[in-house]
């Protein structure tokens, strides 16, 4: 281990499930609204994982009413409370750009048995 | 009390704080730094204390250097700097100085020798805006325009900023504060970046502005 990887290994969470992109999870992410503090969730297709160690982060995409959405989490940020894993995907790549072009049936992602 | 120690930047990285900004950081290993040797004002005319730092081959120290660091009776380092002190009062030769000279939420002045980028041009030196890409300008794109006005002064102004060597300077980034500071391991970690290349050596001192006396 070096010495930017103990640094950072002090602020890593250890309690992250698996997931990857094609994976649907559920991220409960905290917002500070003045004093008060609530739990948001947004649920969509997760098309990449980028970066690593502290810095990780990973980009969910959902499609809400007609209109696609992403939001890219920092993994390690404390704003992102947890994350859910609803159903794992098969895919044959590691960034799912294709899904951006795609609408309707053709953008679901089949599903991972296991 | 010495003021200031010798280090090395390890590299970047980002932290977060508890309220889940990220904040980015320098990790730098901050000594062990030996006392060499003391300037005393009888002697040298001024008040100083000079530290070693990074371990040196011994087949890599010549003859001088190693009558030197042997009547320190110190191992041979590989950086020597001096540090200001104003008073020599319970400071001795041989001793060493490391990260436990600073603390959590203390602010530092960074020292270092800037990443050298050879002979640049204005737009990367100076950060001019340079031409237009379209429109016709395309010949202008990364060029300096007017250096001046014309019979009147019928000269350029001293200090114009023009392209030139870039980098490569002693370059101080000043009141950076220490996010971590680990003893055991010497490691520091400050917000912010600072100058030069990973691996390259540091002068971190505490902040002039802000430390009285130091």
């Amino acid at each position: 281990m070096n010495l930017i990887e103990s640094v950072e290994s002090q602020y890593m969470k250890s309690d992250i499930p698996e997931f990857g992109p094609g994976d649907i999870v559920r991220v409960h992410t905290r917002i500070r609204e003045g004093e008060k503090e609530r739990i948001q969730v947004y649920e969509g297709t997760v098309i990449r994982r980028a970066h690593g160690g502290l810095r990780e982060t990973f980009t969910v995409r959902r499609v809400a009413f007609g209109a696609g959405s992403e939001r890219t989490f920092p993994l390690h940020s404390p704003n992102v409370d947890s994350i859910q894993v609803v159903r794992y995907g098969a895919v044959r790549r590691a960034k799912l750009y294709y899904l951006r072009k795609r609408t309707g049936r053709a953008a679901r992602v089949k599903e991972r048995r296991r | 009390m010495v003021n200031g120690l010798i280090g090395r930047k390890v590299g970047m990285t980002q932290v977060f704080e508890e309220s889940g900004k990220a904040i980015p950081v320098t990790v730098i290993q901050a000594g062990p730094c030996s006392i060499v040797q003391l300037k005393t004002q009888e002697k040298d005319g001024y008040q100083a204390v000079q530290l070693g730092f990074g371990q040196q081959k011994e087949s890599r120290v010549n003859h001088p250097k190693r009558g030197h660091f042997e009547k320190a009776q110190v191992e041979p380092t590989l950086v020597l700097r001096e540090f200001r002190v104003k008073s020599l009062d319970e400071i001795s030769v041989g001793g060493t100085v490391d990260a436990s000279l600073f603390s959590e939420g203390e602010l530092v002045d960074v020292t270092g020798t800037s990443k050298g980028r050879g002979f640049a041009g204005v737009v990367k030196r100076w950060k001019f805006a340079g031409g237009k890409k379209s429109h016709g300008g395309e010949q202008d794109l990364r060029r300096p325009g007017s250096i001046g006005a014309s019979a009147t002064p019928s000269r350029v102004f001293k200090g114009k900023r023009m392209a030139g060597r870039y980098g490569a300077k002693l370059h101080t980034i000043q009141n950076l504060p220490v996010i971590q500071a680990d003893a055991e391991r010497n490691l520091l970690v400050v917000k912010g970046a600072v100058p030069g290349p990973p691996n390259g050596f540091l002068l971190i001192k505490k902040a002039s502005k802000v430390t009285p006396n130091a």
